[in-house]
């Protein structure tokens, strides 16, 4: 299986804290990989760190077989441009817990934004395939509706199709649905469930473990910047081997 | 007391029938506000006697009327007008471009930006534009060695002097109203446009300026008002605006409060034309914002 994402030794400090320890992962295209743990483990920061919203303190990460965010010039890497870097993110699409939608632009306006904008691709085109993503989300009749107009979970599922309007190799989800009332999360799962079945490779930071047993290839339990368990939803999430991702079953659970 | 409004609210239990429904039909009359109108007539007294005060003072209105559209009162007037426009406008550039220069990473863009509004903010506006006028006495030839050269006098005319001191003035004030607008605009914004990969360059254009524009349009707006005012101050540097022009006349014909009346008037109504027009711009740039409804009352607005 060839690996969409590699992380080697990836560490990461926000001051005193260390948020990212020694990570070094291989996730395979092809698979939805769900990233659970408690809170301050480091899970969303490595997902912020593929997509370079984070710089990485050492080590290394690749994209789709691209060294992200430096070039290597024999043994040293040298920091990329702004522009090299906006093209790197062009891989893989991001969905945030607070959905970031732009505010002063509707929900067609959104999704057409990256492609118009970046890709210089023709707007009609644009606005064919927009209203398409807009209807596989389930909100083909909110195109013209802001963001403020829309409740959280049509927020989320819009932020979904701008994303998914790049047509990225990869989506990365930051827990897309903590910030969500709870009669609202189910919409936001299915068009995640919809995806996974399309066969798009997908990274999701949760505390759905409901989802992750159902939808994930893999899990993977994170704690103190590091990774602790690796496995299927079964041996991770049923059969824990050790004893603080034991812990953080049951306190979720409980 | 709370028991009973709770029990007639629920419409139910037996005890209902204590209240009587047939007065459901009877006329509600407000609340009458004695205060408001006590204070009504007090001012009504007092704006009576300042009027009669003015009427009978020692004011020819004839004469203001006879120089309302005089000749150089218009040219004063369409002379304030364009100084306005131009030294707002370069307020407003030069002001977007230092506030990036005092967000940005590199520290020379920075301490170049920190400095210009700490000594532009820092000195009086009239002393400025005494300098700008006088700079031919520091340097008396200005030009580029070999391509052109020029008389200072020649070229920091008043109208030149005064677009400098009013717009590179303005431009420190600016500035940090469009770096507190920027700083409005939620960080998760950047995140979603550098997702979709855009550069800082056109995050910026494309996603925080126009978002921002609706904390700066307000005190903007503001400033234009005064921008309106303050040019009359380039009548000491003998720039020909609507008070040089009143005063001109004034040193002739001695109708001084005449004269301050016809230009006070002007100095209104175009400050009149100019609210109407930012009300508008401000709707304009309000856009989906009014009508929030997930998260409500995310951010206090300040305006006045």
């Amino acid at each position: 299986m060839i690996p969409i994402v590699v992380a080697a030794d990836v560490r990461k400090a926000f001051g005193s804290v260390q948020a990212l320890d020694g990570v070094s992962i291989e996730i395979p295209a092809g698979q939805v990989m769900c990233i659970v743990g408690p809170s301050g483990s480091g899970k969303s920061t490595l997902l912020r760190c593929i997509n370079q919203l984070e710089r990485i303190d050492s080590g290394a990460i690749w994209v789709d077989g691209e060294l992200i965010g430096y070039r290597r010039v024999g043994d040293k890497l040298y920091e990329l441009t702004d522009a090299e870097i906006a093209r790197q993110r062009l891989t893989s699409g991001m969905v945030f817990q607070r959905f970031n939608l732009f505010q002063h632009m509707t929900a067609l306006e959104n999704i057409i934004e990256g492609p118009v904008t970046v890709q210089k691709r023709r707007r009609r085109d644009a606005v064919d395939e927009a209203v398409a993503l807009l209807e596989r989300v389930g909100l083909g009749a909110k195109r013209d509706s802001y963001p403020s107009e829309l409740s959280g979970g049509q927020q989320q599922r819009v932020a979904i199709a701008r994303a998914l309007a790049m047509k990225p190799k990869l989506m990365l989800f930051d827990e897309p649905t903590s910030a969500l009332d709870p009669e609202l999360v189910g919409e936001v799962l299915s068009v995640m469930r919809d995806l996974a079945s399309s066969g798009m490779t997908m990274i999701v930071v949760t505390h759905e473990l409901g989802f992750a047993r159902e939808v994930a290839n893999e899990v993977v339990f994170m704690d103190r910047g590091a990774i602790v368990e690796r496995g299927s939803p079964q041996e991770v999430l049923v059969h824990p081997q050790q004893q603080r991702t034991r812990d953080f079953i049951a306190a979720v659970l409980a | 007391m709370s028991s009973a409004a709770a029990q007639s609210a629920s419409g139910s239990g037996p005890k209902a029938e204590r209240f009587d429904p047939s007065i459901a039909h009877l006329t509600h009359v407000p609340r009458r506000h004695y205060g408001r109108w006590i204070a009504s007539l007090l001012i009504l007294i007092v704006f009576a006697y300042v009027a009669k005060a003015f009427a009978e003072g020692q004011i020819d209105w004839k004469v203001v009327g006879q120089f309302f559209t005089a000749q150089s009162i218009l040219s004063g007037l369409g002379n304030t007008i364009i100084m306005t426009i131009c030294a707002m406008a370069l307020g407003i550039a030069l002001g977007v471009l230092f506030a990036i220069m005092v967000m940005s990473p590199n520290p020379v863009l920075k301490g170049v930006a920190v400095f210009y509004i700490w000594f532009f903010r820092g000195t009086p506006l009239l002393l400025q534009l005494l300098i700008w006028f006088n700079l031919a006495l520091v340097f008396p030839r200005i030009g580029i060695p070999g391509l052109f050269e020029a008389r200072m006098v020649d070229v920091m005319t008043p109208f030149v002097a005064t677009l400098l001191g009013l717009g590179i003035n303005q431009g420190a004030y600016t500035a940090e109203v469009v770096r507190s607008g920027i700083l409005s605009v939620d960080v998760g914004q950047t995140e979603a446009a550098k997702s979709i990969g855009m550069t800082r360059l056109t995050t910026l254009r494309r996603i925080i300026l126009p978002q921002a524009m609706r904390v700066i349009i307000p005190p903007v707006g503001n400033e234009v008002i005064s921008m309106v005012k303050l040019t009359s101050i380039a009548s000491v540097i003998g720039y020909a605006e609507v008070l040089r022009n009143a005063q001109t006349i004034y040193y002739a014909n001695a109708r001084v409060i005449e004269l301050l009346i016809v230009a006070a008037a002007w100095y209104l109504m175009i400050v009149t034309v100019l609210s109407v027009g930012q009300h508008f711009l401000e709707r304009y740039f309000a856009k989906g914002q009014s009508r929030r409804k997930t998260r409500p009352a995310a951010r206090p607005t300040l305006e006045s």
